[in-house]
């Protein structure tokens, strides 16, 4: 099973995220479950959400409290929310920000985690550039699938059709498939170095 | 066809697939995405032949429900919380006067304090007002149990609440096996109603009934909810035959063979338990496990064999009962009469406190070891508890308990921090 938290505010569609993630593992013949800890539901407001992709039948309905995978889709969160708990080592971490991590002060977070599964992508740009709204997460679901290999871009990019048809899809994967290949420059030039 | 969906999205899809004739709404989180979907599938024109009623009010809600179903339309709607609550007149009413109306039950906590999430308090409250009860498992089954729901309510003239966790379920993406309408209308005939308000045929409805026969209608309900334990079961069984998979029915068993321990719980946490079940299994216990589909009337020969020959039977239960602990306890104690069987009651996941497998995990080893007490609050923080009953016996204005606590919470947070 591969565990999968986002964390974000009201409005930037955590939760549209996660139910994303679930239809991409779904389309690739996978199981997966989406679902959301809300607060009261309010803009800018702390927002959790959680996707689970496994090779058989989900039954598990606790939280996710060991991800294999954190995406934060708000740097404002940082040091203010705990977003870390439960975090292995073997871990994927993105976080939206054009800063990198001993930028955002996460040095000590970082350490333990190996450094090609620590990335920051500037998604809220890339949301501006291509959907025209500070929308962040169709980016980071294209940089995620970039970063893990758990999905393929083109299963990120049918699930975001199968949300939003039309205009808006497109332009979402637009987002998405530019995340992906920024993601995937540094893979390469990460594999390169090392 | 399989489809990755919100479960209220399946539910409503589902629902409608039934031709209901009259949905009333009344919005409350967390069943609004139910009826805002089937609004809009009326509004579309993809469920004909279907009025969309926006009420004013809960009560308003069921009592039009009331209305339709008496003038012989299949009749639906969906509440939670305070919602049913503020229903409950229209509930009791609906179940004496035997109109076969579908509602699902999005389950959420009642206030104060005011909380927005899942437990099973508010279908409780309402257990003993002569509606059928069914709780869903999964997703699928939420959706399954309304074709179910329709079937039964109809075939006994009853209403049916189906019991949905609230966000675990109503608000999950995952695959639910979305039945054809031809299925739909094989299974579930048109409704033809045992009593109707016919201009051509009048009758009256709502007779005023003295202590002459007030037991004797009662007795009929009671007589009702039994038929309903050989009903559920026989029309479970052509649900499968018809759609190819099992949903509904009394209850389920899971690795129940030769285990001393035996965990009985409704609706979603069943899985988690299951989960729990399987790693113990594999670490030699004799464990299994309950999931109890039908509460109302509540299946006491079934639960009663499928325990079994066991050891101890735990109870895990979202619901409390002030003053005496478990409600889902009292009635598998009933069944348990005339056997000495051990019974521990865990009371878990109030107001949507997670339930999580490592809780599971040590509540059921300390039954095993025979350490556990006979009412147990999961993951209860007794800090919390203490420091509020050390406030209230120092002071006479010891301020609202509900403020305090979340006080005391940020207080021990920052010195953690």
């Amino acid at each position: 099973m591969f565990q999968i938290r986002i964390h974000g505010r009201g409005g930037q569609g955590v939760v549209t995220a996660a139910e994303i993630l679930s239809i991409a593992a779904f389309l690739k013949g996978k199981y997966a479950q989406a679902f959301p800890a809300f607060g009261s539901e309010r803009m800018g407001a702390p927002v959790t959400a959680f996707c689970r992709i496994d090779d058989r039948r989900i039954r598990l309905r606790e939280p996710i409290v060991e991800p294999d995978a954190l995406i934060i889709q708000d740097a404002t969160l940082l040091h203010r929310v705990p977003l870390f708990d439960g975090l292995a080592d073997s871990a994927y971490v993105l976080i939206n920000s054009t800063r990198s991590f001993p930028e955002l002060a996460l040095n000590e977070i970082a350490k333990p985690l190996l450094p090609e599964r620590c990335w920051t992508l500037p998604a809220t740009k890339l949301g501006l550039e291509h959907v025209g709204r500070p929308i962040p997460n169709a980016a980071l679901l294209g940089g995620f699938a970039a970063m893990t290999g758990v999905l393929s871009i083109d299963s990120v990019a049918s699930a975001i059709m199968n949300k939003f048809s039309g205009s808006v899809g497109e332009k979402n994967v637009a987002a998405a498939r530019a995340a992906y290949g920024l993601v995937m420059e540094r893979n390469v030039a990460h594999a390169e170095a090392s | 066809m399989l489809k990755q969906v919100e479960t209220s999205r399946a539910i409503a899809e589902t629902v409608a697939l039934c031709r209901p004739e009259v949905i009333c709404a009344y919005p409350i989180t967390p069943q609004t995405h139910i009826v805002e979907a089937l609004a809009e599938m009326v509004g579309a024109g993809q469920l004909q032949h279907c009025e969309f009623i926006n009420v004013e009010s809960e009560f308003a809600a069921l009592s039009v429900a009331i209305g339709a179903s008496a003038a012989g339309a299949r009749a639906y709607t969906a509440t939670a919380s305070q919602g049913l609550l503020f229903m409950a007149e229209a509930v009791y009413n609906a179940a004496g006067l035997g109109l076969p109306i579908v509602m699902t039950i999005g389950n959420r906590a009642i206030g104060a304090p005011i909380n927005i999430w899942n437990d099973h308090s508010d279908s409780m409250s309402m257990r003993d007002a002569g509606w059928i009860q069914l709780y869903a498992e999964t997703p699928q089954e939420s959706a399954d149990l309304h074709i179910l729901a329709f079937r039964v309510a109809e075939e006994l003239s009853c209403p049916v609440m189906v019991c949905v966790d609230g966000f675990v379920l109503t608000h999950s993406y995952e695959p639910v096996d979305l039945v054809t309408q031809g299925d739909v209308d094989a299974y579930l005939p048109a409704f033809e109603p045992r009593q109707v308000l016919d201009p051509a045929d009048p009758v009256s409805i709502g007779a005023m009934v003295g202590p002459e026969a007030f037991l004797e209608v009662r007795y009929l309900a009671h007589h009702k909810q039994l038929r309903a334990l050989e009903c559920i079961p026989e029309l479970s069984q052509e649900f499968r035959e018809r759609f190819g998979h099992a949903s509904g029915g009394l209850l389920r068993t899971y690795r129940t063979e030769g285990a001393e321990t035996i965990v009985v719980a409704l609706g979603s946490v069943n899985g988690t338990i299951q989960e729990v079940v399987d790693d113990l299994r594999r670490e030699g216990s004799a464990i299994g496990s309950v999931s109890v589909c039908c509460y109302r009337p509540f299946p006491l020969a079934a639960l009663r064999a499928a325990i079994g020959e066991a050891k101890r039977v735990i109870v895990v239960e979202k619901s409390l009962a002030p003053g005496i602990g478990g409600i889902l306890s009292t009635d598998v104690r009933t069944a348990l009469s005339h056997t000495s069987i051990p019974l521990f009651t865990a009371i878990a996941g109030l107001g949507g406190r997670a339930i999580t497998k490592a809780s599971l995990r040590g509540l059921f080893k300390g039954a095993e070891a025979g350490v556990l007490d006979a009412l147990t609050f999961l993951d209860l923080h007794t800090e919390l508890i203490q420091r509020h009953l050390e406030r209230e016996s120092k002071r006479r204005r010891s301020g609202p308990p509900a403020e305090n606590l979340l006080a005391d919470i940020r207080l021990l947070a920052a010195q953690i921090g």
